[in-house]
């Protein structure tokens, strides 16, 4: 039975999250998150190039010689990255200095090959398009928790306004640094996956061995 | 010298790749369930961190940057937006070299690596070592410290996360954290750890 467009859609946002999930595509999202704005700018480009990217691919997926495919992905995905790239420095030149390498980083990012090899190769161009369109979101979504849970706790503001006072201007809000350092990412996204696993308990993973259960004693 | 050393000492503890900038966590997180594996993909990643970050430098300052192509008289032409496909290129080409080189003189090497090799190729970690070489514009000598330094900081932390990952699964952990979930936490435990580091220096 073939998937309607809006599951293709919508499944990837919770149900087969790419970044809880699939593990695929994390190495961007822990750095980009310190604060909203640049989380919000990193999901919209990695929306927009996997849902290009996918939708390219699978328009050209009868075309391509087994052998070479990864390349090929590799090279429409490169040649996306650097159209997005440029408009980035041309349009919102600030913001992509402080995204720095990640922009660049997105070629290697595992979720646009992951999803290339994985699904545009075998699919319709629409499916293709609309399934790069549903992990770009489910992504973002994770991407833009994370990165308002750093910037509110870290900063007190979100998208740079601020909102709670931090003691340092006279007000009652102590800003957590630890929120701006690396190490809060891993712990926030820790958290999340535990709390999506905890709500679909498909999701968790069976462990490699178990505590054998204690016998009732006999009286 | 000291410099050097001082930027050795940075891209290894400090700057990891792994811990502080989240690069090639794809592969951090998934090839690290024993150590003896997680070992091959470290000397792989190593490997081809040294030989790629200098060869971009050489690239980068010898025909993309600004400029660059002046030997040629071409003063003005920049092809620095080219930097993203021939780094990848470049990365490609050398990872197949080395497999080919290895696999001839160095079988027994080759065989460690076994499947890894090829992997890097699409670790962000390679890639965003060279760009961090082009942003922070290191010279070609520094290239070479910085490319064995964040091979070696990569290595070390796969090793250290694959080590108590082995020793991990005889825990009982909540079902909600067992695998990615606890996972996480360690590698965010053990980025603390190597931000105490940054008192060095």
């Amino acid at each position: 039975m073939r998937d309607s467009n809006w599951r293709i859609l919508t499944r990837p946002l919770i149900d087969d999250n790419p970044l809880t999930l699939q593990i695929l595509g994390i190495c961007s999202a822990l750095a980009v998150t310190t604060s909203l704005d640049t989380a919000l700018l990193m999901s919209l480009v990695v929306v927009c190039v996997l849902a290009l990217g996918s939708g390219s691919i699978s328009l050209m997926r009868s075309y391509i010689p087994h052998s070479v495919r990864i390349i090929v992905q590799i090279t429409i995905i490169a040649t996306l990255v650097i159209v997005v790239d440029q408009v980035l420095q041309a349009y919102a030149f600030e913001l992509s200095k402080r995204l720095s390498v990640f922009v660049g980083l997105i070629i290697t990012n595992c979720i646009v090959l992951g999803r290339a090899e994985g699904y545009a190769m075998h699919n319709g161009v629409v499916a293709s398009t609309l399934d790069g369109i549903g992990n770009g979101l489910g992504y973002s979504l994770i991407l833009v928790i994370v990165g308002a849970l750093r910037e509110f706790f870290g900063k007190g503001s979100l998208l740079n306004v601020q909102i709670l006072t931090p003691t340092s201007q006279g007000g009652s809000f102590e800003p957590l640094q630890l929120m701006l350092l690396p190490p809060s990412a891993f712990f926030i996204i820790g958290g999340i996956i535990w709390y999506i696993r905890s709500k679909r308990p498909q999701q968790v993973e069976e462990p490699e061995f178990t505590l054998r259960r204690q016998q009732p004693e006999s009286k | 010298m000291n410099a050097l050393f001082e930027l050795l000492l940075r891209s290894v503890f400090l700057d990891n790749l792994a811990l502080s900038f989240f690069l090639g966590m794809c592969t951090f997180l998934a090839v690290s369930k024993r150590v003896g594996t997680a070992f091959g993909v470290g000397l792989a990643m190593l490997v081809v961190q040294t030989v790629t970050i200098p060869l971009n430098n050489l690239i980068f300052t010898w025909l993309l940057a600004p400029g660059a192509l002046a030997w040629a008289g071409l003063g003005e032409v920049d092809l620095s937006f080219l930097r993203l496909i021939a780094f990848i290129g470049v990365i490609a080409a050398m990872v197949q070299v080395l497999e080919m080189t290895l696999e001839y003189h160095v079988p027994k090497l080759h065989r460690a690596m076994g499947i890894f090799l090829p992997l890097i190729t699409v670790n962000c970690a390679i890639l965003g070592g060279s760009l961090f070489m082009v942003e922070r514009s290191y010279s070609f000598t520094e290239s070479v410290v910085y490319g064995f330094g964040s091979g070696l900081g990569w290595a070390l932390a796969i090793v250290i996360f694959a080590a108590i990952r082995e020793r991990l699964k005889y825990a009982d952990i909540p079902d909600g954290l067992q695998g990615l979930g606890i996972n996480f936490i360690i590698a965010g435990i053990m980025s603390l750890g190597f931000m105490a580091f940054a008192g060095m220096g």
